[in-house]
């Protein structure tokens, strides 16, 4: 079984690696946790909500998340495209699906780091009143789900183009579709003239729905199939787009 | 051994490889030439099981590399032209990389990599960053990764591209000291590199095989391999 995943922990930690040997690790880390900080005592202001729950935090994950993540995952694969080293990487022995998993994992995993980082938020919430650890619980799981989703999709991007640029790009505009598709203000002007089964199929289909529930500490199966249904979906596809790019198919 | 059958490539409308048939067997080291753009490049990748065939197959070691892609490559060591390594790595990392990725822990995939880089001659650069190497330690590099598994198969494409010629001469000598026991095919236009350590040439012009012989038969009667290949690779043209 081990030798089954061995190249699969073996790529995670070169991925890995690869995060902390260039700056990208330590500026993302940095700018991610002073911009949440800003936003949630700044832009939210938490102290004057007279509530000690982390909503007003979390609250901008979704928006972080889709400039932050796609700068993260661009050069996943558009770097192995353009210096030709996805070449050598897919003749060591290793499935392009397992090469797949193990970079989402790495992204996701380095994701993972960046929201425990945000601990001081828990202990500040703890220190003000008394939160429900619960919904706590909840809202982290959702924010990782989400994160993991924004990973799947800026893979995918990254798979399309050995531009990093574009490769942001796309990832950008492909998150803000599913971001969007469940956002107020567009719900609302599709629920005046659109049936409601429609305007909730399209609403079904964004982030925001999902990550809401959990926010609320609501914890569904659905909700949870949804995000793995997305990052699942997104992982076939850049499958399938790298097969295609590298001539393989 | 490698074992090509009937093997085409295509590329949208354009066919890159067209019905290329011949095998290899160990003790063999094979130059594989060609003008630039005849296919070369192209039929080394799927040996290496990177691209798949349009039609044709390829067996590596008895094994069908598009049934068992993976399986194959297991006892396939690989240098792709230009050269591609993970640059913000230093030798030493990227080696233990290749190893692991090659199946070796603990104290064997020390042992490798100590090995690959005597072998390579990559001591003194062993914690440098591959971005800050020279061609020639680049070069070489990406040969150590290639033969950290002591692979019976060896596809070197270009191997020798960009050295001087004392790094040329290393690399000659590892590819002559190593064809001894393996199967070792190169890739290259450089003529004189063949005569210098190939016991087989195989000549290939816009995708299709136009001569298979050793180096001293396509010589024989005094005739120069460049005068042989210009016309063997000219005649169909014009």
């Amino acid at each position: 079984m081990s030798r089954v995943y061995q190249p699969i922990r073996t790529m995670m930690a070169r991925e890995w690696s690869a995060y902390f040997n260039a700056p990208i690790a330590y500026v993302f880390l940095v700018i991610f946790l002073v911009l949440s900080a800003f936003f949630t005592f700044g832009v939210t202001r938490f102290y004057e909500s007279g509530q000690a729950d982390l909503r007003p935090f979390f609250f901008w994950h979704p928006w972080l998340y889709l400039i932050l993540v796609p700068a993260v995952t661009m050069r996943l694969w558009a770097e192995e495209q353009r210096t030709g080293t996805a070449e050598l990487l897919l003749t060591l022995s290793i499935k392009p699906g397992e090469a797949i998993i193990a970079k989402f994992l790495a992204a996701w995993l380095f994701m993972g780091l960046a929201l425990l980082l945000t601990f001081p938020m828990v202990l500040t919430a703890f220190y003000l009143g008394e939160p429900d650890p619960g919904v706590m619980v909840s809202g982290y799981l959702g924010s990782l789900l989400l994160a993991g989703a924004y990973v799947a999709v800026g893979q995918f991007a990254s798979s399309l183009t050995r531009n990093q640029v574009i490769s942001f790009i796309i990832g950008v505009v492909v998150g803000l579709f599913l971001l969007l598709a469940g956002f107020p203000p567009v719900t609302d002007l599709l629920s005046q003239w659109a049936p409601p089964w429609l305007v909730d199929g399209v609403a079904g289909f964004s982030f925001m729905f999902h990550y809401d529930m959990l926010q609320r500490g609501l914890i569904s199966l659905g909700d949870l199939v949804y995000f793995a249904s997305v990052i699942v979906v997104m992982l076939v596809a850049t499958h399938a787009a790298l097969s295609r790019r590298l001539g393989r198919a | 051994m490698i074992r090509v059958d009937n093997v085409t490539k295509e590329f949208g409308a354009r066919r890159a490889v067209d019905g290329v048939s011949f095998s290899v067997e160990p003790g063999t080291v094979l130059g594989f030439l060609g003008p630039n753009g005849a296919g070369k490049t192209t039929t080394i990748r799927m040996i290496a099981g990177f691209l798949k065939p349009t039609s044709g197959t390829i067996y590596v070691n008895g094994i069908n590399i598009q049934q068992d892609p993976v399986g194959a490559q297991r006892d396939v060591g690989y240098m792709p032209e230009r050269t591609p390594l993970y640059d913000e790595m230093t030798v030493e990392a990227f080696l233990r990389f290749a190893a692991e990725m090659r199946g070796f822990r603990g104290k064997a995939r020390e042992d490798r990599v100590n090995q690959a880089l005597a072998a390579c001659f990559l001591e003194p650069v062993r914690r440098q960053v591959i971005e800050t190497l020279s061609k020639g330690f680049r070069q070489r590099t990406c040969l150590a990764q290639a033969i950290i598994h002591d692979p019976k198969v060896l596809l070197l494409d270009e191997p020798t591209e960009g050295l001087d010629p004392n790094q040329k001469k290393v690399v000659r000598d590892m590819i002559t000291t190593m064809g001894r026991s393996k199967v070792i095919m190169i890739s290259t236009h450089v003529l004189e590199e063949v005569e210098a350590i190939c016991s087989r040439v195989i000549i290939i012009s816009r995708g299709r095989v136009v001569a298979d012989n050793p180096p001293a038969e396509l010589t024989r009667g005094g005739a120069r391999l460049e005068d042989v290949f210009r016309r063997i690779t000219t005649t169909e043209e014009v």
